[in-house]
């Protein structure tokens, strides 16, 4: 009878166990997808839940940010540098039962540059001439000009490649060749994938994964707290890592973005178009204060537009360290009068929101009235981005490798220099790395001096998981929550 | 009822308000630290320890940030109220002096604003304007005219009808002298009343729009935005939640308080109808 | 009574055709454009444009205004711009959230005020009755978003009784789901309860100072009889009117509490769509939430004047 009982209390035991089989995950991110095609809205929501899940393209990222062949296996580049000759993996079947071939990525390519295109990055598609099939595994890209990012291009969530027969309804229904396949959507609340059992490559460990979508940090602070949750993807809310780190169920990774977060700066608009005034302005601003304030100490300073884990950064810093009594000294210099109210418009991240109040305090200690503004993303993309009708905003520029922003007089910033007009120029025609490191770093020197905006801190990725969740990205090179190598450590 | 009761009403409630007016009043001139002044090492802290209530996640002072806030809180609440006020009571005096058409008009009208969800509409409004103090005040303002109209119209109807009305339209009074001249220190007792419930309503729909962020824009102090600011961090300092929120609750508590105590007073007959 | 119904039924018209030109009037101006927000900081602006077109965005303001008037008869509401979907299909799946949670708190509120009320009358003037009608000044100075705060702190944060937000599904089971949308109920419900307590409180009272009552306590019934028997009866009219407005309430009012909460209810569809300006989803929302009160009302006003024939020739 006592060994009976013990082994049924063992069997009660163990059951609760083996009915948590450790194969699938339920991961929080915070903002829900407006829908699932990649190729057609610039929310990096989408790309979190299908980037490398759902679909795929020619070339990927992988989590070091390095890119690598992804449904095309190889290629050749000729001579001249404007022929790409792709060989496509064999075998790919899309989630749809149907082959991946040549025509597919014509296809692709040829819609996310057309006319009627509503591609959001339709930029890294402009040196296309054209895309010929040569065989139902090989495809030929032609570009007008030599362009050495074009690999990288290619790896973004935007160039996916997508099938014509399941392009009309892949916004809510998506159909990829990824290790994961679509199987349900509740709106508002979650987005379930399964493993696709006939993936060409290393299938997936886990049998299906959830995206639960929880826009409030302290919903998704007790979901994880309560075990609703397995891992969380960019925790929004920086000041409760600290209670996650002090509890031994779980791990906080710390891991970086390509956002460097700045105090953008409207350069033609008085007073900000004197570099006197940008410069006091540089001085004026603390940023250690802005990271512990805003992000509770995570946040790496940087002095200028390049990510500080790049082969090419320079540490810049120095050119704009916190020195108030300089900023003072500098405006009075440039007939700044004291009180001078400047407009301050901020997007809805908490590092801009909290960021912009403790920048407001500061510049108000140098005499300058800084008015707050809290605006939605969508005011302040007319606003801001698209009006500039600014002095200051505070954001985090997410796209890798986006200096030749500063090139463009259009843009926001409005920051015209024709030396570094140039040196972009001259950059893009340039293949070699080590060449493109050194104009990288050039440019670098010259938006710091510049003074072309307040440059604050890397954005770091900050995710929380338990601890035996294993093969989560600890960065973001893209935005992407890649779980095809996710696996629970036995 | 005995009156004893009635007076503590009257006392509570006229001292609970009195201490946020007088708070609001000394802010002006001077608060225990700088409102807007940031001190990131002094984060946190609880109530005590050099910080009578504490500090927030910038190292401000949230006393004087209550005190500020109320403020705030007393401006828009007030502002709001004399909106509804100002173009209820003349729609309400105008609706019961004419009857007839104009009458259908104004009510029908009423009947929609009270239809509308107000919550809603004020995110359309700082949708379209942008969040700051002064729509709030709009929005809060909007949805107090029909309420100020119907109890004017409600209360005005009935006097037309009185003798002394009947007397001073004989004398040759038009439908406007008498509304102004008999009808309106009528109820004076009544708007003042219902006056003060709204004052309460109105803060605390300032503090339901600060805390969506539609509110006083930073650095103004505001309570709503505070409860807001502590909504990731009250597992870690519960004090920045309790703190606003009990000046809210006590705030509005007073005015209800005051609102009872001064019906009892100024309207002994209306002691019972009020929900 | 015909003639009272025409007439009521020719306003209530007026007054949908007047909200809904208020409603789009509104959305019409509200700056930001849903196809730039969806492209984001790198769109190119053929691009944009290309997207507006896809929208239908590009019809004039008359048009678009009677396409959705003359869609919405029909219960078209239109396509969402960022889902995609059906605009009714997604109200649709709100509303089996936000019509839940608004009846789990009315019940909630029901079950609170009615008792408390009925017993606070019956007290009137003890102590019971003054810490009964003491409490209901507190709960209606409570911003509910405030004690959905607390709710949270208490027992999602510091006893982990319930989870702090989000909602399971009603196919994951009945019960996890109204678990789910206890702490919501109970943070909406509180200082509609302290209302609620107050009107069946004074009703009552009233009620029981009437001269039918003395009758019937002079023929001889206990009191808690006549309360009962008699008097309540007599009450509920008032009582129940309030119920119904708070019903309206509770549907629209849910929207900071989903938000709290993280629900995915017609309130968080309300912020998010305007956040990212899908604006025939806000129009249809909105437009549903004034129809719901104006049937309420309608319904209300009908109600009585059955009961109380007198009110037909009134207005």
């Amino acid at each position: 009878m006592k060994r009976f009982l013990t082994v049924v209390s063992a069997l009660a035991l163990s059951l609760p166990v083996s009915a948590w089989a450790n194969d699938t995950l339920t991961i929080g991110i915070q903002l829900e997808p407006p829908h699932l095609d990649p190729t057609s809205a610039a929310a990096g929501a989408i790309d979190d839940v299908t980037y490398a899940n759902i679909f795929e393209g020619l070339t990927r990222f992988t989590e070091d940010g390095s890119v690598i062949p992804s449904l095309a296996e190889s290629w050749d580049i000729s001579k001249d540098g404007l022929t790409y000759t792709f060989k496509l993996h064999d075998g790919v079947k899309f989630h749809d039962g149907t082959t991946m071939d040549a025509e597919d990525v014509k296809f692709s390519l040829d819609r996310a540059r057309g006319e009627d295109s509503t591609n959001a990055q339709k930029g890294l598609f402009a040196g296309i001439a054209e895309v010929n099939v040569l065989d139902p595994r090989t495809v030929e890209v032609k570009l007008s000009e030599t362009d050495g990012n074009f690999l990288f291009n290619m790896a973004w969530g935007d160039a996916a490649i997508v099938a014509p027969e399941s392009i009309e309804n892949i916004k809510i229904k998506p159909v990829g060749t990824g290790a994961f396949k679509f199987d349900k959507w509740v709106q508002g609340d979650r987005v379930e994938l399964v493993r696709n059992e006939d993936y060409w490559g290393q299938p997936a460990d886990l049998r299906s994964a959830t995206f639960k979508f929880i826009s409030d940090p302290t919903a998704a602070f007790s979901a994880m707290m309560a075990g609703d949750l397995d891992a969380f993807s960019a925790f929004p809310a920086p000041e409760n890592l600290i209670q996650f780190e002090a509890d031994d169920r779980f791990k906080v990774v710390i891991g970086s973005t390509e956002g460097e977060t700045i105090l953008s700066t409207n350069n033609k608009l008085p007073p900000f178009d004197n570099v006197k005034v940008r410069k006091a302005l540089a001085h004026a601003i603390n940023r250690q204060e802005i990271i512990d304030g805003a992000q509770f100490g995570y946040g790496t300073p940087i002095g200028a537009h390049l990510a500080p884990h790049h082969a090419a950064y320079v540490d810049l810093t120095g050119n704009s360290q916190y020195d108030p009594e300089l900023a003072k000294s500098l405006l009075k210099e440039a007939g700044v009068e004291e009180g001078v109210t400047v407009s301050l418009k901020l997007p809805p991240p908490s590092y801009a929101r909290r960021g912009g109040e403790i920048i407001a305090a500061q510049l108000r200690a140098v005499g300058i009235n800084a008015e707050i503004s809290n605006l939605e993303w969508a005011q302040w993309l007319e606003q801001v981005f698209r009006g500039k009708d600014y002095n200051l905003t505070i954001v985090s520029h997410t796209e890798p490798m986006d200096i030749g922003i500063y090139a463009n007089p259009d843009y926001y910033f409005q920051y015209d220099n024709a030396d570094f007009q140039a040196l972009i120029k001259e950059l893009r025609g340039t293949t070699d790395p080590e060449k493109r490191n050194d104009l990288l770093k050039q440019a670098q020197t010259i938006i710091s001096e510049d003074y072309v905006n307040g440059y604050l801190f890397q954005l770091p990725r900050l995710s929380v998981a338990k601890k035996e969740v294993e093969g989560l990205w600890a960065n973001a090179p893209t935005q992407a929550v890649d779980l095809t190598g996710v696996r629970w450590a036995q | 009822m005995n009156r004893s009761r009635l007076n503590w009403s009257l006392l509570i409630g006229a001292l609970l308000v009195s201490i946020f007016a007088v708070a609001a009043v000394i802010s002006l001139f001077w608060t225990p630290y700088d409102v807007t002044g940031m001190n990131i090492s002094a984060r946190l802290k609880v109530p005590g320890d050099g910080y009578f209530l504490g500090t927030d996640h910038f190292g401000r002072d949230l006393l004087s940030m209550i005190m500020a806030g109320a403020q705030t809180s007393i401006a828009v609440a007030v502002i709001a109220v004399g909106i509804g006020m100002g173009l209820g009571v003349p729609l309400g005096l105008a609706a019961a002096g004419s009857r007839g058409w104009l009458d259908e008009v104004i009510m029908r009208g009423n009947d929609l604003a009270f239809a509308f969800p107000a919550l809603v509409i004020a995110i359309l409004i700082t949708a379209v304007f942008g969040a700051s103090a002064v729509n709030a005040i709009i929005a809060i303002g909007i949805f107090n005219i029909p309420v100020f109209a119907r109890l004017t119209r409600g209360a005005a109807l009935s006097l037309w009808s009185r003798e002394f009305i009947l007397a001073a339209r004989v004398a040759g009074k038009g439908a406007a002298r008498i509304s102004v001249e008999h009808i309106l220190p009528n109820i004076a007792n009544l708007l003042i009343v219902q006056g003060t419930i709204q004052f309460s309503l109105g803060i605390l729909a300032e503090a339901g729009l600060s805390y969506v962020g539609l509110g006083a824009q930073p650095p103004t102090p505001s309570w709503g935005r505070m409860l807001a600011d502590s909504q990731t961090l009250v597992g870690l300092a519960p004090h920045l939640a309790l703190v606003p929120g009990l000046a809210i609750i006590l705030t509005v508590l007073g005015l209800n308080l005051l609102g009872d105590g001064l019906r009892d007073l100024l309207d002994p007959k209306l002691r019972m109808v009020r929900r | 009574m015909i003639s009272y119904l025409t007439k009521r039924l020719a306003s209530l018209f007026a007054s949908l055709l007047v909200a809904s030109i208020v409603i789009f009037t509104v959305i019409e101006v509200i700056p930001g454009d849903p196809a730039a927000y969806m492209l984001g900081m790198n769109a190119r602006a053929d691009t944009i444009a290309a997207l507006r077109s896809e929208l239908g965005l590009d019809g004039g303001v008359l048009e678009r205004y009677l396409a959705w008037v003359g869609g919405m008869l029909v219960g078209d509401f239109g396509t969402s711009y960022t889902y995609r979907t059906p605009v009714a299909d997604m109200i649709a799946d709100r509303l089996w959230i936000s019509l839940p949670l608004a009846l789990y708190a009315l019940c909630l509120t029901i079950v609170i005020a009615i008792p408390t009320g009925v017993f606070a009358a019956s007290r009137r003037g003890q102590a019971g009755d003054y810490g009964i009608v003491g409490a209901t000044q507190i709960g209606v100075a409570i911003p509910n978003f405030w004690f959905a705060m607390i709710l949270i702190l208490i027992f999602a944060i510091q006893l982990r009784w319930f989870s702090a937000g989000g909602f399971p599904g009603w196919e994951k089971g009945f019960w996890l789901s109204v678990k789910a949308l206890t702490l919501p109920a109970i943070a909406l419900a509180l200082p509609q309860a302290a209302i609620l307590t107050r009107v069946m409180r004074s009703s009552l009272i009233e009620v029981l100072g009437e001269d039918f009552m003395r009758t019937a306590r002079a023929k001889g019934l206990t009191s808690w009889q006549t309360i009962l028997h008699h008097g309540l009866r007599n009450a509920l009219i008032p009582v129940l009117t309030i119920i119904g407005l708070q019903f309206a309430f509770l549907l629209a009012g849910g929207i900071i509490i989903e938000q709290v909460f993280a629900l995915p209810g017609l309130g968080r569809l309300v912020f998010q769509s305007i956040s990212q300006r899908d604006l025939i989803v806000v129009e249809s929302v909105v437009m549903l939430l004034v129809f719901a009160v104006i049937m309420t009302n309608f319904l209300v006003d009908l109600a009585y004047a059955v009961v109380d024939p007198r009110l037909r020739v009134a207005r």
